[in-house]
């Protein structure tokens, strides 16, 4: 838990100073890449895919570090907010026709249902140690793929794109790039810019931090320590939620979509050190670029050293493996992640 | 209390006395994946060989057929785990299923091994069909380099110089990738497999084949993959761009989720619904009494002509399930009428058959359907039956 003082500092996100190896890194291959047309053409649409990736994963994992940190709950029906938000989104497109009033109604019900299921499982949760955390949260998590095989079906759905959403747009000359995939680029920005502005400058930003550093401080001056809990998961929902749905045209919705992106999620909240929301934006990005360039160049790399078969095979097996390769490296160097809320 | 217990005691003892030597029933054991994204699958190959046992009359030369449905959650570990249990706890005459090749290459050996025949209704994997064949082993799909070889060898025709493959990176994915190379003439110009199943955004890939400017993409992604492909190809901007050539990723479970994205886009595959063979019209018009109009798919074919199989070598043998030899004899006869027309086996107990250009077509009134455009090879049997040394 963080003190009161330190958590402003540390609970904020924007990220004004990448790292400098990250920028030295970018330069690098920048100027490599630049020397050849076709090679910056992918490059640069390689790095717009990683962008994209990692501020998606940012969406999950800041819900994720926000109740671990502040609520001191490891939640892994997180996902199932994640596929939920997708769910719902799809179901109001074909309801309502419009993409657009779609999103906005998935989000609202995203953020009932992560309210609701604080009220009546979640607060019955926060005394007890973590194992049970797991244990209860799982049970949620197979109930939640279970409610969404009665009601959906086992098939999936789609949420097909409006047309203007559903080309190609020219961002610079002879690059031209999927519309939609820069659209979720803004909106996360857009979303992590007022996450900032909701944690570091709001009233009800200061009681989550308060909250987080003295629960029972805050409760005795007055606050309703529950609403504000109630809140703050609502939040963490509704931010999977948003995740899910900007997802769902890319990958359709469907029963466990939720779990295999959670392990990347837990992954950056490691990385980026548990309860910090700046440490999971700065993680997310680095986890994204390094899974999209791995995926994309090792396999060129590999096919220097390997033949051709024996390189394209272990490729993707060994590109896979970076980003926990990535997280194994910070956990022995700095055990508390990138940047730990300081205790 | 104690009369209870006794009771309970006496009823267990009764369930425990060993089953006669006389086959009074036949057991079957069928394993697919019936939980995850891709359960989809596993259900249509199980409503098909329900109603494939529906039309025989739930039995199989006179005798009562048990089925155990068991689920490999598209895990080899899993899979081979359950076909254990089948074999050993249940002990089935007939294991059947698996969708997926490395499943099926897991669950091979304790098959064999205990002489349990194991017959596949969708996998194919190259080794089975070359150096590990087995005279326990059948399947009634295909080998899984035949579906895209005939697709290379339509490309050819359409006169495509160049194509960048994409696949998932597993059994299945490496022999579909082997068999388009080993038939197209033109140039490869990349080659790109993905991890399987965790890997859904084909982002990185389909900015690499786009770099390479081919005359043609050639995919291969069974389940749900093949929806979320052919969105982000779209998406990609592709779609108008270069064409896409595909096997195993357009199919009638996958194709209400892709609709106007799969028009276009040829496909090749051993069996079609609209195929004219009379036992096909009437397994398609029954599943879909059946299951509220749902149209069956090429697994589900397979599935069916598999319970048809298994029922004409129980009828050839009277039901005399112990004799191993006279068994694979009568599974080796093939003697049933499959729903692709004639059927029948090479050395390696992998069928010889012909292949189909498939296209969707919107349908009037909404829908989308898959037709039967063009024979493109007939009698094709796959390259790797001289490595398997059975006759």
């Amino acid at each position: 838990m963080p003190d009161g003082l330190d958590a402003r500092r540390n609970a904020a996100m924007p990220c004004r100073r990448p790292p400098a190896v990250l920028l030295v890194g970018i330069a690098y291959f920048t100027t490599a890449a630049f020397s050849d047309r076709q090679v910056m053409t992918l490059f640069i649409e390689q790095c717009l895919n990683g962008v994209q990736f990692g501020l998606l994963l940012f969406l999950l994992a800041a819900g994720l570090t926000l109740v671990f940190g502040i609520m001191d709950l490891v939640n892994l029906a997180h996902g199932s907010l994640y596929m939920l938000g997708a769910y719902f989104a799809a179901t109001f497109a074909a309801w309502t026709g419009s993409f657009v009033f779609a999103a906005v109604l998935a989000l609202a019900a995203t953020l009932v249902v992560g309210m609701t299921v604080e009220v009546i499982v979640m607060r019955r949760l926060y005394g007890r140690d973590h194992l049970d955390h797991v244990l209860g949260t799982f049970g949620l998590l197979l109930f939640f793929d279970e409610a969404v095989r009665l009601i959906w079906g086992p098939a999936g759905i789609t949420l097909p794109l409006p047309p203007w959403l559903n080309t190609p747009v020219q961002i610079l000359p002879g690059i031209q790039y999927s519309a939609y995939r820069l659209t979720l680029i803004g909106l996360t920005l857009a979303t992590a810019a007022f996450l900032n502005v909701l944690v570091m400058h709001t009233r009800v930003g200061m009681l989550i931090r308060a909250g987080a550093s003295n629960r029972e401080m805050v409760g005795a001056l007055g606050v309703n320590i529950k609403v504000l809990f109630t809140l703050v998961f609502g939040l963490g929902a509704a931010l999977a939620g948003l995740a899910g749905l900007m997802q769902a045209p890319i990958f359709t919705a469907q029963i466990g979509m939720g779990e295999n992106i959670l392990i990347i999620a837990f992954v950056i909240t490691v990385i980026g050190g548990i309860g910090s929301v700046r440490g999971a934006f700065m993680a997310a990005i680095i986890v994204g670029f390094v899974d999209t360039l791995g995926r994309a160049f090792f396999p060129d790399l590999l096919r220097l050293m390997l033949s051709k078969d024996a390189a394209s095979t272990a490729a993707p097996a060994l590109s896979s493996m970076l980003i926990y390769l990535l997280m194994a490296v910070v956990l022995v160097v700095r055990p508390d992640g990138l940047f730990p809320v300081r205790k | 209390m104690r009369k209870d217990l006794l009771v309970a005691s006496a009823a267990l003892m009764l369930a425990a006395v060993p089953a006669v030597a006389q086959q009074k029933s036949i057991k079957i054991g069928f394993i697919s994946t019936f939980s995850g994204p891709t359960a989809v699958i596993g259900n249509d190959m199980r409503n098909s060989f329900e109603l494939a046992l529906d039309h025989m009359g739930r039995k199989m030369g006179g005798l009562p057929v048990e089925v155990i449905y068991k689920d490999d959650q598209q895990k080899p570990d899993v899979g081979k785990q359950v076909t254990d249990e089948l074999i050993e706890s249940d002990r089935v005459d007939f294991v059947v299923g698996y969708i997926w090749s490395n499943v099926l290459l897991a669950s091979l050996k304790p098959a064999a091994d205990s002489k349990t025949f194991i017959i596949s209704a969708n996998a194919g994997p190259s080794q089975i069909a070359g150096e590990l064949c087995s005279p326990y082993f059948f399947t009634t799909s295909w080998q899984g380099d035949q579906t895209p070889q005939a697709m290379g060898t339509y490309m050819n025709s359409k006169g495509v110089k160049s194509v960048f493959l994409i696949g998932p990176n597993y059994a299945a994915g490496k022999d579909m990738l082997a068999g388009m190379e080993s038939t197209f003439t033109g140039k490869v110009v990349g080659r790109e497999l993905t991890t399987w199943p965790a890997q859904l955004d084909f982002s990185a890939e389909l900015a690499k084949a786009k770099a390479a400017n081919p005359d043609a993409i050639f995919v291969f992604y069974p389940g749900n993959a093949g929806v979320q492909f052919l969105n982000q190809y779209a998406q990609a901007g592709l779609k108008d761009k270069i064409p896409l050539y595909t096997s195993f990723t357009i199919d009638e479970l996958s194709l209400p989720l892709q609709k106007e994205l799969a028009l276009g886009v040829p496909g090749a595959q051993e069996w079609v619904n609209d195929l004219p063979v009379p036992a096909n019209k009437r397994f398609v018009v029954d599943f879909q009494k059946k299951f509220s109009g749902h149209k069956p798919s090429f697994y589900g074919a397979q599935s069916y002509d598999a319970a048809n199989l298994i029922a004409s070598a129980v009828s050839a043998t009277k039901g005399n399930l112990s004799d191993k030899a006279a068994v694979q004899k009568a599974l080796e006869k093939a003697d049933f009428q499959s729903v692709r027309g004639d059927f029948k086996f090479g050395n390696n107990h992998f069928p010889i058959q012909s292949f189909y250009l498939q296209e969707a077509v919107a349908e009037e009134g909404g829908g989308f359907a898959l037709k039967t455009v063009a024979t493109i090879v007939k009698d094709s049997q796959d390259s790797f039956h001289e490595k398997c040394p059975m006759d």
